[in-house]
């Protein structure tokens, strides 16, 4: 049906008489010019004259491989808590009504609506030394801020939302009659959900991976305040990029910053990938 | 029939033997409301525990700092001149995106996509890279003293392209699903381009603009990444509610951060509330 009215759509076009096209158009192209494609142009003139042997001094020493391989694998280990948990919380909001499900609901966009800063800021303090929950977890050993586990609770916080609300419509949309199929023909509940649930969720399950994933990549604001940001340590890449600001190093400014470029772009083009996959899975 | 079958009226719940399946329900929600008391209760309580930890009075006197009035102002000021910007330009795009085919379209929505694959320390060094003293255009600047970076103008710059897609986001999708059959409708019968925007499509999307428009303000009022790296930190002057949570959290201020963070804690309440609203508005409307 989508399809047959996509190509009415499309034979209909030239004589579309809706006005104010050229305007709207002439806006946003004036707009993104503005706002995106000069200050990238800037980077790209920038970085032309730069010369390729230090620029790639400078994105290869030590300090900026230990700041993309924390960036990459904290961001790593918070995509998997949020695929886990994200895809356990849309279940739970979708299939099991409880008292005070529909609060629960609210809070996921907490995260998004919070500012990092803040979000940060209270997260550092909960898992201190003399927080609410460092102080059972220190003594046992288990450092929540101003280490790379910080690094990780405030990626996973921050992406949260980014899983459950990617997943949560799709199990909306699960079909109960294939699951009723499976029962008649004697699946118990856990065959059920390995061979019938599971694998119709696994696209959208991936693709909200990818989501924080991306999201966990460039976050900044919540981990200055969680990370305590020392070299080598606990400093991730973004956070070098502002460290070389700081010291008026804009070539090594630059070159972190188009290796993270890099990053979210293979990221992006596997998340639309993806996405078209999990487009192919639903349509029959 | 040994063990009862589940109706199968009840099939938006998994169907299994009742006490299997009682304790299956009561462990995921027990596990689903442990780790949101975790990861999203405590960090929002513990804003406003941790501010009013010594009293009321010094949350006040922290609140009533000079340089914290003047973070608010800031604030206030980079959003009222962001946020109706990137609407306009929302409802534009939007309106070009979704009621017009034309070449080029994926590219425009991909460059719409930018931001939220950027990181926004990147988005800052963009703009130190154009208007910073060995940028493009910083000698340009110089010679006409007209200053962007470490002021307000670079600030704004850098929180429209953090915040630009938010409304665009919120708009094509509703004004694609309402297709083109009204507002064509409307001018058959003689409205005018102006008459068919206010009376057809604007009064039909208005609740998507209005949740659009409070996503583009809770991020261009929060946003710290970007905004930081552009601002200079000059107290007083350029500085944002979260430049300055950061800069009173790295004075070691036990409760001064928090006080200053209540205030974004409280705009990140009222901008869920604000859904939940809206949910409940679209859901009674249709």
């Amino acid at each position: 049906m989508t399809r047959s009215r996509a190509a009415a759509v499309k034979s209909f076009a030239p004589a579309n008489p809706l006005p104010g096209f050229n305007i709207t158009l002439g806006f946003t192209i004036v707009y993104l010019t503005l706002i995106v494609l000069i200050p990238i142009g800037a980077l790209a003139i920038k970085t032309l004259g730069l010369s390729w042997k230090e620029l790639w001094a400078l994105a290869t020493n030590d300090r900026a491989l230990a700041s993309y391989r924390l960036s990459l694998g904290a961001s790593l280990a918070a995509a998997l808590i949020n695929a886990l948990f994200g895809s356990l919380l849309a279940w739970v909001l979708v299939r099991h009504p409880f008292p005070g499900r529909r609060l629960l609901d609210g809070l996921i966009d907490f995260p998004f609506a919070l500012p990092t800063a803040v979000a940060g800021l209270t997260l550092a303090s909960l898992f201190s030394a003399h927080g609410w929950l460092g102080q059972y977890l220190t003594p046992l050993g288990i450092q929540g801020a101003f280490s790379r586990l910080g690094v990780v609770i405030a990626l996973t916080f921050v992406g949260l939302p980014f899983s459950v609300r990617t997943i949560q419509p799709e199990i909306e949309t699960l079909d109960p009659d294939i699951q009723e199929a499976a029962m008649c023909l004697g699946a118990g509940p856990w065959r059920r959900f390995v061979s019938v649930t599971a694998p119709a969720l696994l696209p959208t399950v991936l693709t909200g991976f990818g989501l924080s994933f991306a999201r966990a990549l460039g976050e900044y604001g919540s981990i200055v305040f969680i990370s305590g940001n020392l070299p080598f340590k606990t400093e991730i890449a973004p956070t070098l990029v502002v460290m070389r600001l700081d010291q008026f190093d804009y070539t090594g400014a630059i070159s972190v910053a188009l290796v993270l470029m890099i990053f979210s772009f293979a990221l992006l083009l596997t998340l639309n990938t993806l996405q078209g996959w999990a487009a192919k899975f639903q349509e029959p | 029939m040994n063990t009862p079958a589940a109706p199968i009226a009840s099939s938006s719940a998994a169907p299994a033997p009742k006490s299997d399946r009682s304790l299956i329900h009561w462990l995921l929600v027990a596990v689903a409301v442990l780790f949101s008391a975790v990861f999203l209760v405590l960090p929002l309580l513990n804003v406003f525990a941790q501010a009013l930890a010594a009293g009321f009075g010094p949350y006040c006197h922290a609140l009533a700092d000079p340089d914290t009035i003047s973070a608010i102002r800031l604030t206030l000021i980079i959003a009222a001149i962001c946020v109706p910007l990137n609407a306009v330009f929302g409802v534009a795009a939007s309106w070009a995106i979704a009621k017009f085919d034309f070449r080029g379209k994926p590219f425009l929505l991909s460059l719409m996509d930018l931001p939220f694959s950027i990181s926004p320390v990147v988005a800052g060094l963009l703009f130190v890279l154009l208007f910073g003293v060995n940028g493009l255009l910083g000698r340009w600047l110089e010679v006409h003293h007209v200053k962007v970076l470490f002021a307000l103008p670079g600030m704004v710059l850098a929180t429209i392209f953090v915040t630009f897609p938010y409304v665009a986001r919120e708009l094509i999708p509703i004004m694609r699903a309402q297709g083109r059959e009204q507002e064509e409708a409307a001018l058959t019968l003689g409205a005018s381009g102006w008459q068919t925007f206010w009376h057809v499509t604007l009064p039909s999307v208005k609740w998507g603009l209005f949740y659009g428009i409070v996503l583009c303000n809770a991020r261009a009022m929060g946003e710290f990444g970007a905004v930081s790296v552009v601002s200079g930190h000059i107290a007083g002057q350029t500085d944002t509610l979260p430049l300055r949570v950061e800069k009173l959290y790295n004075e070691f201020d036990p409760v001064a951060p928090f006080a200053v963070a209540t205030l974004l804690a409280l705009l990140a309440v009222a901008t869920m509330l604000l859904k939940a609203l809206l949910e409940w508005k679209t859901r009674h409307e249709t």
